[in-house]
Parts: C-alpha cells; structure tokens; sequence
C-alpha cells in the first residue's frame, strides 16, 4: 500500500512537473545566451541579474510604489467598465430596438483603437489619472458589454417559457432566468476586459505617465537600467498571470453546471 | 373506475381559429376548434405533428393569443400563463444551473414560499417521482427521462389544477417512456389534476387517456372524439387497447387516402 501511495505521490509531482518544464527550459537559455556570449548581456541581462534588481527594488519599495499606481488605474478604469457596461449589455440584450439603434455606434467605436483615443482624452481630460483610466475603460468596456449581450441573448426561450408557465413576474424572470444563464458569458467577458485593461494600462503609461509599471519599463531603458527594465516587465507578466488564473477559477466555478468546461 | 364521471367542465374552447400569416402566404394552423375537457380528467390531443396540437395546448396555457374564438377555463378568459395551470415541455426545460431540489423548488418560490415549507414540498415530489438521492444532481448529470422526472415534479409542486404535457415523452427512449407513462397514470389519479396531454404516438394516447381527440392537419381540426373505456392500469396488449387502436389507424389511413 506504502508503494501504491508513492507511485501516486510521484504521479503528481511529475503531473506539476510537466506544467513548468518549457518554462525552466527557457529560463535556462535566458540565463546561459548572455553567459557564453552569443547576446550582448548589456541589452539582454539574464534571469539571475533581473532577480538580483527585482529583489533591490522590491527592498527599496520602488516596485511596490509603480505596481500600486498601475494596479489603482487598471482596476479603477476596468471596474468602471465593468459597472456601466453589465448593466447597458442587458438592456441592449433584452431590448431589440435599442440594440438595433445602437449597432451601429457600437460596432464603429469598437473598431477605433482605445491607444489612438488617448490624445483625445488627454485633450479633454488633462495629463493626470483621469485620462489614463479613462482609456483603460475605453478598452475594456467592449469585451464587457458584447458578451452581456450575447449572454442575454443566447437564454434558452424554453428556459424563459417555464418560468413565465410557473407565473413568473418580469422581475423574477429577470433574476432567477436571465441573470443565471448568462453569466458564464459575462464572466468570460469580464477576464477578457480585465486582460485588456493591463496591456492598455501599460501603453497609455508609456505614452503618458510619470509613475506606474508601463512608465517605468520605458524609464529604466531611458537610463540604461536593463536588469530594472526586466524585473518591471517580469511584474507586469506575473500581474497578468494572477489576473488570469484568478478569473479563470471564478468562471469555473460559477460554471460548473455548464457542459465541458474548456477554459485556458 | 379510471373513466369515472367528471361532470364539471374545466376547459371550454370554443371555435379557436389560429392563422398563421406573412406577406404571402397565410396557414391556418387550427381551424374553428370546439372542445370541452372535464374536470379531472386526462385528455389526450393526438395528431401528425403539423397538425396544430402544440398551438392548441400553447393557447390554452395562455402562450398564444386565437385569432379567433376563445378558451375558457372554468368560465374565464384565458389570457397569460397563470401557474394554476403549469406546462411540462418535450425539452424538458429545467434549469440547468440549478440542482433537481432546486429546479423543483422553482415554482413555490415564485409563488413566496418561506425555505422550510418548500424543502418539505420539494421532498414529496421529488419522492413521488422516484429521485430520491439525486437532489443535490445538477440536470447535465441526469439522462433524458429523469429530467422529465425534474420537470414533473417542478411542475406537480406548485399544486396546480391543470398540468399542461407537450410531448413530455417524446425525447426518451421506448423503455423509459412506458414506464414514465405508467408512472403518470399512478400520480394523476392520487393527486386528481386535468391533465391535457399532447402526442403523436397512438399508444400513449391509448395507455393515458380517458379521451382522444384525433386532430388532422391542414387545417388543423379535430377529426373525431374518441372515448376509452378501459380500467386502469391498463394492458396494451388487451382486445380493447388493440380494437382502439385499430379504430385510430383507420382514421389515419383514410385521411392518407383523401389526400
């Protein structure tokens, strides 16, 4: 039995195991390229330099300091969206005239890219958080509402014919139906925009900011910090990891009842 | 014993017209229907599909408007789903993010029921239809005629005086389907409902039925009334089953002969 329960336990570590070797793989070619050479280590400094000013940052609180900034503007501007835009989705969903009369404008805004409005924002907004939130929002706001709409859309009418067969009211067909059912839809809407949210954060901190993870990557390369330049990068790409596995875990277990969950 | 007088009209349509219409064209789906279902009664509408049974069902429960004519039950004027008469889909239509307790549980709390009252409810029906044990289950996990199982006892929950069946069994197989029938049988006489059943199948409406209305389409009529005096439980392999049924295959035939 001993034996049985080791066989298993080493199943396990080789099932983990398997999730993350490409991933030392790649740490390894990273760290040994510049030692031997074949890349300049002044533009590519390896995992264990990136460590070493990852730490001292981390120690300094200069890191903390940007990562807070980026995190208040990406979740302020998503958060906004996520308010609004539920909401104006059922609406839309529910209503056909109204999403009818608002396609049009919805599909043509869609389509301008939130990083070309941002001069406009900046126009209208000044140069301080406002506008910075404002564009995240812009961004984030679509993935939002389209799949609010479509959730709504995509209710069984069998579904909505049972409830209205048990007398159901306008407003318990809305909650105990409607809601329900289109909720995997929103949430999948909802980690889309939250993804959006930090790759436009990090571009609008680029174009326009004094503070934050996207300034500071821009910053450290300015002055030739590179190992500095890399720890931001590696905590921008750790930020949207969390994101990711945060909401993929809210989806899945929100969704349970749903057949074959097939989420990455 | 199992057609027992019913004397009290339940459901009185009288001269239902349904016309479909576009541009073009327009259908008439039912033509000028008069029927009165009793009180307690199981009444089956038997017909080729087409031939305008669901819509008849579907403006009985208040799902359509009649272009014409009305149906009235117990006197008055049918115009929205009401839950005193619930309807059991082919599809089932249980909610699938919902447990079977909780799908069962739907109707009463609509209906305001406080948590305790409905578990206890809950409990009876969800027995009476043989899914003890699987109230925690999710409808994924469920095959086709336990959701019909759901379903029913969602809808016997409520306690409504007329259960509504659109082709309940019409998506499970032959098996499962005589037994869900036999077992309807056994809960339509202890909780005394007028049950309108809706099939194309000949037995079913044979096995169920204190009454057959044979409906033939284009444009949608009822072709004759037939009653079955039979006992329950019924045997489908009895004389009086097969000259029944025989009697029903004529009608089909020389309607296919017309034609």
């Amino acid at each position: 039995m001993g034996k049985h329960v080791r066989e298993k336990a080493s199943k396990k570590m080789w099932k983990s195991f398997k999730k993350v070797i490409l991933l030392l793989v790649f740490l390894l070619i990273w760290e040994l390229l510049p030692a031997f050479g074949i890349i300049n280590k002044t533009f590519f400094a390896p995992p264990s330099e990136v460590f070493v000013a990852l730490v001292r940052l981390l120690i300094s609180g200069e890191l903390w300091i940007h990562t807070s900034i980026s995190l208040k503007r990406a979740f302020t501007g998503f958060s906004i969206a996520a308010i609004t835009m539920i909401p104006l989705g059922f609406l839309m969903g529910w209503y056909n005239d109204f999403e009818e009369i608002a396609d049009g404008l919805v599909q043509t805004l869609r389509q301008t890219s939130s990083l070309s409005l941002f001069p406009v924002f900046i126009l209208f907004l000044g140069i301080g958080e406002i506008s910075k939130i404002a564009v995240i929002f812009w961004g984030a706001q679509w993935p939002i509402l389209l799949n609010t709409i479509s959730g709504v859309r995509s209710v069984d009418p069998l579904l909505i014919k049972s409830a209205r067969s048990m007398g159901s009211s306008a407003v318990s067909l809305f909650g105990k139906v409607v809601l329900p059912s289109s909720l995997p839809s929103i949430i999948t809407g909802v980690r889309l925009s939250a993804t959006h949210s930090i790759i436009v954060l990090v571009a609008a901190e680029m174009i326009g900011a004094k503070s934050g993870l996207g300034y500071s990557v821009i910053n450290w390369e300015y002055n030739f910090m590179i190992p500095e330049m890399y720890a931001a990068i590696v905590t921008l790409a750790v930020l949207g990891l969390i994101t990711n596995y945060a909401l993929v875990w809210l989806e899945k277990t929100t969704t349970k009842w749903k057949e074959d969950v097939m989420i990455t | 014993m199992g057609s027992a007088v019913h004397d009290n009209i339940k459901i009185a349509i009288r001269d239902v017209t349904k016309l479909y219409s576009n541009n073009s064209h327009s259908l008439i789906a039912l033509d000028a229907i008069n029927l009165e279902i009793m009180d307690g009664e199981f009444f089956c509408l038997l017909g080729p599909s087409g031939c305008g049974k669901s819509t008849l069902l579907n403006i009985m429960a208040g799902f359509e408007k009649p272009t014409d004519g009305k149906v009235l039950i117990e006197g008055g004027e049918i115009a929205a789903p009401n839950p005193r008469y619930v309807t059991v889909f082919q599809d089932y239509g249980i909610f699938p993010w919902r447990t079977v307790q909780e799908n069962v549980e739907f109707g009463l709390e609509i209906k305001g029921i406080e948590v305790n009252e409905r578990k206890k409810i809950a409990e009876v029906f969800i027995k009476m239809v043989g899914l003890v044990g699987f109230e925690m289950r999710h409808p994924i996990e469920l095959s086709g005629g336990m959701k019909q199982r759901v379903s029913l006892a969602r809808a016997l929950a409520v306690n409504p005086e007329i259960i509504f069946m659109d082709e309940p069994f019409g998506a499970v197989d032959a098996l499962t389907r005589m037994k869900l029938q036999e077992e309807l049988v056994k809960i339509w006489r202890e909780e005394n409902k007028t049950i309108v059943f809706v099939t194309h199948d000949i037995d079913e409406a044979i096995y169920l039925g204190d009454r057959i209305a044979v409906m033939s389409s284009m444009p949608g009529r009822i072709k004759s009334l037939l009653d079955v005096p039979m006992n329950r439980p019924r045997l489908r392999t009895e004389n009086d089953f097969l000259r029944i049924k025989e009697k029903i295959y004529l009608e089909f035939f020389e309607y296919a002969d017309k034609k």
